[in-house]
């Protein structure tokens, strides 16, 4: 059992508090990722848990053992970095059993172990190649494959698909996950990529500037964002958020435009309040276009500014109450600038925060 | 010759401009070169300038090669390259080490480093002959003063004590050699390797042999190589200390070469002695450049 508990963590480099007391329990085997731009504080977090930085505050436990003062050969993780931090002047099958040689392990087992490895992840024709001589692909699955050769408590990933290229990381995404159901442990995986983070976690934890924001399963927190940060932060293209005043079970928007308030926040703010009003592009439609079953639904009428067909769906550039929106439209036909659509929005799937604080008024 | 001459034709400007180049190798290294290459076949004695004419065809290289004082400072040599090469080596790898992990005055422990490289190799010998001098040295007085020694201790006569205080203060000066270039590559290590290797279970030391050493070693052979052509020419530092005496007891090949060349005026036989020694100079270079290459090579990814 490694199940991973953070309490209190703070890291701090002199003066300068880079993370504030992050509270998480990770469950075993259970695949969390980290998200978040980058200085929010989610890759010290993960080499805090690795043990290659200090922990300035809290307690870190690994398996119910506090493991703050423990180096991390003593941990029992293992680790794939963003650059590979493959050894370069081994072999593949060097660098494979590198951690297991150090263990002191018999010749034989090590064979075996990495033989194995070899097999989950095809590195087995590249096995008397130096890094050198591997493409980037073939240098991640090695990491990969020197991280699962040993056995860990728990996985630890450093941005590991960020220096690849889009096709190749699309690609390794898949592979990562069908990893975790053959080898099911732990993992800790850390990126700036919500698409990463959507569909590989079982849990995603959003972090902004060394702070939890959001913890929750990739539909939670894209379903039910707890602030405007998050809102924003997950899902493609990002949710429009519009600024406007309750008045009269609607808001209004400058330019006299108004919405209604969404089914699940009424009863949830007062007449006069100041709210952003969010919604995601997949859920403003032109009325023709809507699917059956959406629930409550409101009309606007939209100038089209620009339209980027994607083959399968087009996306709408508008503007409400001054503020550039986006919708999609789902069957699509050539749409010219400046054409005026009538448009549906899903107000099942429409938000309100604060518009002070940017939290959620759904609680 | 009509060849040569279109070639001329044809590539007369950058042929005029080489020229003086040319010009200034062919005289003052090969000139000289084949001058000293004739005279190792002659019987030149510095003061009959005409036994320049007197050839003797292999007389001297087989006098040298007969000859147990030659054979003796040739294997003082070896000895003293290998002596000097590792300590220093060894010496200025854990210099390199604990400077890299300085991180407040790190540019002035540099440059202190440097220091005794800005000495001439004279002044050092001089220095070190006086600090190991048994009558008026630093060192006899500090031990005999401290109780350690009751009697002088002949640091520059007795054989292997000359030797050793010879060593001292080549390693001295040139530790620091191995010191920067041993640094330039700790600086240019990725950290990422060295992070990868403790999360897979290598203690301190561990990590040291296995990752930070190999990845040193193209450093490491580069200053080798830079070191054994130094010090297989070494000469000035001592022929101050002990001039290769007393009687002969720390003779290098150069202090014996320059004895015979221009103490005895026997240049042909000094000659010939050089290319023997030249030989070394260059197993030693070929020697360390092809580690060097397969260290590189090993490395490959970087």
């Amino acid at each position: 059992m490694a199940e991973v508990t953070l309490r209190k963590i703070v890291k701090s480099y002199g003066a300068l508090e880079v993370v504030h007391g992050i509270d998480l329990d990770i469950a075993h085997n259970e695949f969390v990722v980290l998200v978040g731009p980058s200085g929010c504080g989610k890759s010290t977090t993960l080499r805090m848990i690795a043990g290659l930085e200090e922990v300035s505050g809290g307690e870190i436990a690994i398996g119910g053992r506090v493991v703050n003062t423990l180096p991390p050969r003593a941990r029992n993780i293992s680790m794939v970095f963003q650059n590979y931090a493959l050894y370069p002047h081994m072999t593949v099958r060097e660098n494979l059993g590198f951690s297991l040689k150090i263990a002191g392990r018999p010749p034989a087992e090590i064979d075996k172990a990495t033989d194995e490895a070899a097999a989950i992840l095809g590195l087995a024709d590249y096995m008397d190649r130096t890094p050198g001589e591997l493409s980037g692909g073939q240098r991640q699955r090695v990491a990969m494959g020197r991280a699962i050769v040993r056995h860990p408590d728990v996985f630890l990933f450093d941005e590991p698909l960020s220096n690849l290229d889009a096709k190749l990381r699309t690609q390794m995404r898949v592979e990562i996950k069908k990893l975790h159901q053959k080898v099911k442990t732990t993992i800790v995986y850390v990126t700036h990529d919500q698409v990463e983070a959507m569909t590989l976690a079982d849990r995603i934890v959003i972090m902004k500037d060394g702070h939890i924001v959001q913890t929750g399963t990739p539909l939670e927190v894209f379903e039910r964002p707890a602030n405007t940060f998050v809102a924003t932060f997950i899902g493609s293209p990002p949710m429009n958020l519009v600024d406007g005043v309750v008045a009269g079970g609607a808001v209004r928007f400058a330019g006299d435009v108004s919405l209604p308030v969404p089914p699940a926040f009424r009863g949830r703010v007062q007449e006069g309040q100041r709210v952003t009003y969010g919604f995601r592009a997949d859920n403003l439609m032109p009325a023709g276009h809507a699917m059956t079953g959406i629930g409550e639904t409101a009309e606007i009428d939209l100038t089209i500014a620009l339209a980027e067909p994607l083959g399968a769906e087009t996306i709408l550039l508008s503007e409400l109450a001054g503020v550039e929106i986006q919708g999609k439209m789902y069957n699509p036909r050539p749409v010219a600038a400046g054409e005026r659509l009538s448009c549906l929005l899903a107000l099942d799937h429409a938000h309100l925060f604060d518009a002070e604080t940017g939290a959620s008024l759904r609680t | 010759m009509t060849r040569f001459r279109r070639y001329a034709r044809d590539h007369a400007v950058p042929l005029a401009l080489l020229s003086p180049a040319v010009l200034v190798i062919l005289l003052v290294v090969l000139l000289p070169l084949l001058f000293s290459f004739y005279t190792s076949f002659s019987n030149y004695r510095l003061i009959r300038p005409d036994s320049l004419w007197d050839w003797v065809g292999f007389r001297n290289y087989a006098r040298v090669l007969g000859d147990g004082d030659f054979w003796s400072a040739f294997g003082r040599t070896v000895l003293f390259l290998t002596v000097a090469l590792n300590l220093e080596m060894l010496l200025g790898l854990g210099l390199a080490l604990m400077v890299n992990r300085i991180t407040w005055g790190q540019r002035t422990m540099r440059t202190i480093m440097m220091f005794p490289m800005m000495f001439s190799p004279i002044l050092v010998g001089f220095q070190f002959k006086y600090l190991f001098n048994d009558t008026i040295g630093l060192v006899n007085n500090a031990l005999q003063s401290l109780g350690l020694a009751s009697e002088p201790i002949p640091f520059l006569v007795d054989r292997w004590l000359a030797f050793a205080a010879i060593s001292f203060a080549e390693i001295w000066m040139s530790t620091s050699i191995f010191a920067i270039l041993i640094l330039a590559g700790l600086f240019a290590m990725p950290k990422d390797p060295i992070e990868a290797a403790r999360v897979d279970g290598c203690s301190n030391w561990q990590v040291f042999r296995h990752i930070t050493l190999p990845f040193l070693m193209p450093f490491i052979y580069i200053a080798m190589t830079i070191r054994s052509l130094d010090v297989a020419r070494a000469y000035d530092i001592v022929d101050v200390m002990t001039g290769g005496g007393p009687a002969g007891r720390t003779e290098l090949l150069w202090t014996l070469i320059a004895r015979t060349a221009y103490d005895d005026a026997r240049m042909g036989r000094a000659n010939a002695m050089a290319y023997f020694s030249i030989l070394l100079s260059i197993f030693f270079t070929w020697f360390f450049f092809r580690k060097l290459m397969a260290a590189r090579r090993h490395l490959g990814a970087f």
